[in-house]
């Protein structure tokens, strides 16, 4: 079995804990174990892109780091701490001065200057284990079930540091859904923003984004929408007005790998 | 008008404001468009014309999502997002001038809500 460092993130420990469990269930039942740093801090959720911000991004760096010294790839599988952690590696080697003061600041063993591979989940699946593969191990299908893959903003841009799919016609999450069996339903508001944490302080934008997602997929026939973001769940599901079933995509693939009990027939 | 503001803000950002053609790809992409008083495409332009005090007091700096959708449609690469950014850092590292503070939180919450909205609340709207 194959060792990949892996990154839960703050949510995935409270809120989000689906989306943890049935990652590592799924990933182990894939011949691959998950195993966190021994000291890990939160990504802080958002990357911040300005150039004199330096201490906002040293927890992204420390996690990078951690995964070089174990000499591991790693995983990660919230949205979120994906867009931080792969937009700081990007910046870390390419960016001198950033790169020359984070390293001044953690007098590390070595200088990190973004040796660290980072795969999202989906990722993993696509790139180490192949979905021809995944197809081959699932016991429960999702047979004629009309799934819309919700990638949101933080899986695919910046695409340049993210490098993950198309950020306009992506086929990830699609191919990931064929996979498992059901079908996919390519809808417009695929890749647009659901509010993100506009929800703390304008519940009426948060509202009209998330609705714009959900009314989306639902006018193309979807029965669900997935995600690989916590924010966007809790988005689509409390403030969109939908009825439509929102899940993690780790839920799907955990169910279909016979690993979860549910009612997906 | 302040100089230094300027070229912190256009070093910050790492944008060179010029390369815009002004084809307003990346207001028409925004989702907060609606919301905004100043758009992305004005956040460009105000800044190289030196226009930075109305943006600094504009709400428009808190309605940006971060979704990156104007960094990624732009055609020339301007990466707008990144001049909201720096703006928005110049107005919430005045003394006192942070846009969210921890007495507001439980107005703002319910049970279900993800840690993550607040831990990138609080990076996008206070230092």
């Amino acid at each position: 079995m194959e060792t990949f460092t892996y990154y839960p993130g703050c949510t995935l420990r409270t809120k989000a804990k689906d989306l943890d469990t049935y990652a590592r269930s799924s990933a182990e039942a894939l011949g691959i174990a998950l195993e966190e740093p021994s000291d890990w801090q939160c990504c802080g959720g958002a990357y911040t892109t300005a150039k004199d911000e330096i201490a906002t991004k040293l927890s992204a760096v420390r996690t990078l780091n951690a995964a070089k010294e174990l000499d591991r790839p790693l995983i990660t599988v919230c949205s979120a701490c994906h867009n931080v952690i792969k937009q700081t590696n990007y910046d870390i080697s390419r960016d001198e001065e950033m790169a020359s003061k984070v390293n001044n600041y953690l007098k590390l063993a070595e200088p990190y200057n973004g040796e660290t591979k980072v795969y999202h989940y989906l990722e993993m699946l696509r790139d180490v284990i192949g979905f021809d593969n995944l197809a081959s191990k699932v016991t429960n299908p999702f047979k004629g079930k009309k799934i819309a893959a919700y990638y949101g903003c933080l899986l695919l841009r910046p695409s340049k540091a993210l490098a993950m799919d198309d950020p306009e016609n992506p086929t990830i999450m699609e191919d990931f859904i064929k996979a498992i069996g059901g079908t996919p339903v390519i809808y417009a508001q695929r890749n647009e923003c659901c509010g993100g944490y506009i929800t703390m302080e304008d519940k009426a934008q948060a509202a009209k984004r998330s609705g714009a997602v959900m009314d989306s997929a639902k006018d193309h026939g979807a029965d669900m929408i997935i995600t690989a973001c916590p924010l966007c769940l809790y988005n689509l599901k409390k403030n969109s007005g939908s009825d439509l079933p929102v899940y993690y995509f780790t839920e799907l693939l955990a169910e279909a790998l016979g690993l979860k009990e549910d009612n997906n027939g | 008008m302040d100089k230094n503001l300027k070229e912190q803000i256009l070093r910050a950002s790492g944008v060179n404001v010029l390369k815009c053609m002004r084809c307003g790809k990346c207001s028409g992409t925004c989702p907060s468009y609606d919301e905004m008083e100043y758009h992305p495409h004005q956040f460009v332009y105000m800044v190289e014309k030196g226009d930075i005090e109305k943006l600094m007091n504009s709400a428009s700096l808190y309605k940006c999502l971060t979704c990156f959708a104007c960094v990624e449609r732009c055609p020339r690469n301007v990466e707008p997002a990144k001049v909201v950014e720096a703006v928005r850092l110049a107005a919430i590292r005045q003394q006192g001038n942070n846009h969210l503070t921890p007495a507001m939180i439980p107005d703002m919450i319910d049970e279900d809500i993800p840690q993550q909205a607040l831990v990138t609340a609080f990076r996008k709207y206070t230092k």
